[in-house]
């Protein structure tokens, strides 16, 4: 049996090698089509941005048309600046994550080194909170928050984004501590080393690139945001998507505008992705895909 | 040696505290310390919010008669089960959800059995196919609609235009996407979103299975598609269901697009979009919060089951 399998890989290509070889090819080529078709409408946000309001709403489109930085330059000083909701909107993710991260990482250390008892009963509430629909609970907030002068006030958004994201965030630094090999553990108390200093030497290493991982995700959500931030935010603490919803009421050609509007939102997040791209399955699993 | 260690983790989770005595005590109180802020502020922030909406759809609450607050009885929820527009809303979200879950998976595993394959830009492809879900969606949804589906210069009819004038024809069609076909709008944009995240949670599961039973079977003169139905497949289960799940939890909730794209008309109004109007335009806090009620005893016959999954998968993984 094991013989047959290591032979196995060497003979099998040789049988078939030319129906295999053209079949391959046309899979590599239908692997780049479909790429290119799920990645054209950011390319074409990118370039329509890139191009003067008339350019960009031409029919069939003038995709060679010259390039123009007009689009930004409208957006960032045109009408209502965008950058008193840009930086709510980075307040709100950072701070948010930072609160997530302090009480998650704790929770998920007695979720997983040190387990309490029942501990998956209570890593399953946490989820089923993820599960009740958000709207269910936007009107006592809101009506809690009127009624203490907390209305569009930012610490608002960043309290109910932190309870959006901490599920995630306990489920994923669960799965990250458990990586921890336990044989490791045993070895640093039987060294006599302390909480503190099995914290730094031992677990920090390990689940360095989880606990980023779990950052970058939480900000992607708590920037993604708009249903409670529309709702308890007006002109002081408004963020950037309630930004963008309320960008598209001028008349007239805008689209080149509304492209690159819609561009600078959408960076902070590209960037965060395409950085926590590796650990991107295993965070957005709850940390049950690998 | 990891598992066994998970497995003994898992299941002496009950045994310290077991231990009797005031010291096991303190102990089990130490080791739960850790847990209670997180605990703690999840009940406060989710748990009392419902107790509040659960109240007040008992209520006769309308912020525009503020004089003729009081006890409703049962009126809230008649009116939301006799209501046409609320009926209406469950459907509209049932044909969301279950067209964005169903469409993608279908796609994603596609793209994934593509890019389980070794080839050149194998890395180039998957960048690619990631983008569209790190788009702001709210900037996702506005791209749609207005560089896409445009009527005059989207995307869309634009290339319409460009193909007919290619033959020779200078009459194309220039369809009215979203008019013509709202809900289908909707969906195609989440679609575009969630492909990637159903590919990536697919790819993963892909990647995990065993290679030498599969050479073996091909060895014993097994064809590809009897390869995929009767091992790739049965092994992608579970990865199918996880993200049918987490896919059906984020997509029920969906207010980005349907607010973006049709602002709930042409029977485009889901239920969080629906409940949004009572509470923020028709100011009917009573409806409002009978309506959430409805929605959240649906969500929790439907998340036991949604639930039941996860836990099996996570025996699965502890008992690996």
């Amino acid at each position: 049996m094991t013989t047959q399998t290591a032979t196995a890989p060497r003979s099998a290509p040789q049988a078939v090698p030319k129906k295999k070889e053209r079949g391959g090819a046309w899979l590599t080529l239908l692997a780049w089509v479909v790429g290119i078709l799920f990645v054209l409408p950011v390319v074409w946000l990118v370039l329509t941005s890139l191009h003067s309001e008339a350019d960009a709403a031409q029919n069939p489109p003038a995709v060679v048309a010259p390039l123009t930085l007009d689009g930004y330059r409208e957006f960032f000083s045109g009408g209502a600046s965008p950058w008193p909701p840009l930086l709510n909107s980075l307040t709100a993710s950072i701070v948010s994550t930072a609160i997530v991260l302090l009480l998650s990482f704790p929770a998920a250390y007695a979720l997983s080194i040190k387990p309490v008892r029942k501990w998956t009963d209570v890593l399953f509430f946490f989820l089923s909170t993820k599960m009740l629909p958000v709207v269910a609970g936007l009107l006592p907030l809101y009506l809690f928050a009127q009624n203490t002068g907390l209305l569009d006030n930012i610490w608002l958004l960043i309290v109910f984004y932190t309870a959006m994201n901490l599920p995630i965030a306990v489920w994923m630094m669960r799965s990250f501590l458990s990586e921890v090999p336990v044989e490791m553990l045993e070895a640093a108390s039987m060294d006599g080393a302390g909480l503190a200093k099995t914290l730094r030497s031992v677990i920090a290493p390990v689940v360095m690139p989880g606990i980023a991982a779990t950052a970058l995700i939480c900000f992607i959500f708590s920037w993604n945001e708009l249903l409670f931030a529309r709702v308890l935010t007006a002109t002081v603490a408004e963020t950037a998507p309630v930004f963008l919803t309320s960008f598209v009421t001028s008349q007239g050609l805008f689209l080149a505008q509304l492209c690159a509007a819609a561009f600078v939102v959408s960076l902070p997040v590209l960037i965060a992705g395409f950085a926590a791209q590796d650990k991107l399955v295993q965070g957005l699993s709850l940390g049950s895909v690998k | 040696m990891t598992s066994v260690a998970e497995k003994t983790k898992g299941r002496a989770g009950a045994s310290p505290a077991q231990s009797p005595g005031a010291l096991s005590r303190a102990t089990a109180w130490i080791r739960r310390a850790p847990l209670l802020p997180a605990l703690i502020f999840m009940i406060v922030v989710t748990q009392l919010p419902f107790v509040a909406t659960l109240v007040i759809s008992f209520m006769d609450w309308n912020a525009y008669y503020p004089d003729e607050i009081g006890f409703a009885g049962v009126d809230n929820f008649r009116r939301v089960f006799t209501d046409v527009n609320m009926r209406d809303a469950v459907w509209t979200t049932i044909l969301l959800t279950v067209g964005v879950v169903l469409i993608s998976l279908v796609l994603g595993l596609g793209i994934a059995l593509l890019l389980d394959r070794k080839f050149r830009g194998r890395g180039a492809v998957r960048t690619m196919m990631i983008a569209p879900f790190l788009v702001v969606p709210v900037a996702a949804a506005l791209l749609w609609k207005h560089a896409l589906y445009n009527p005059e210069y989207g995307l869309f009819n634009g290339a319409l235009t460009w193909v007919w004038k290619l033959f020779g024809s200078d009459n194309p069609p220039q369809p009215d996407w979203i008019s013509n076909m709202p809900l289908w709008s909707v969906i195609f944009a989440l679609v575009w979103q969630w492909t990637p995240f159903m590919m990536l949670i697919l790819l993963a599961g892909l990647q995990g299975r065993p290679l030498d039973v599969i050479e073996a079977a091909r060895i014993d003169g097994a064809s590809g598609w009897q390869i995929f139905t009767s091992m790739t497949l049965p092994h992608l289960r579970q990865y199918l269901e996880l993200g049918a799940l987490l896919g059906s939890i984020y997509i029920v909730q969906n207010f980005d697009a349907v607010f973006t794209i049709t602002s709930g008309g042409l029977g485009t109004a889901n239920l969080p979009y629906t409940i949004y109007q009572i509470f923020y335009q028709a100011h009917d806090y009573g409806r409002a919060s009978a309506a959430a009620v409805v929605v959240v005893i649906g969500t929790i016959i439907i998340a036991t089951f949604a639930l039941r999954t996860v836990s099996s998968l996570f025996k699965q993984e502890e008992g690996r």
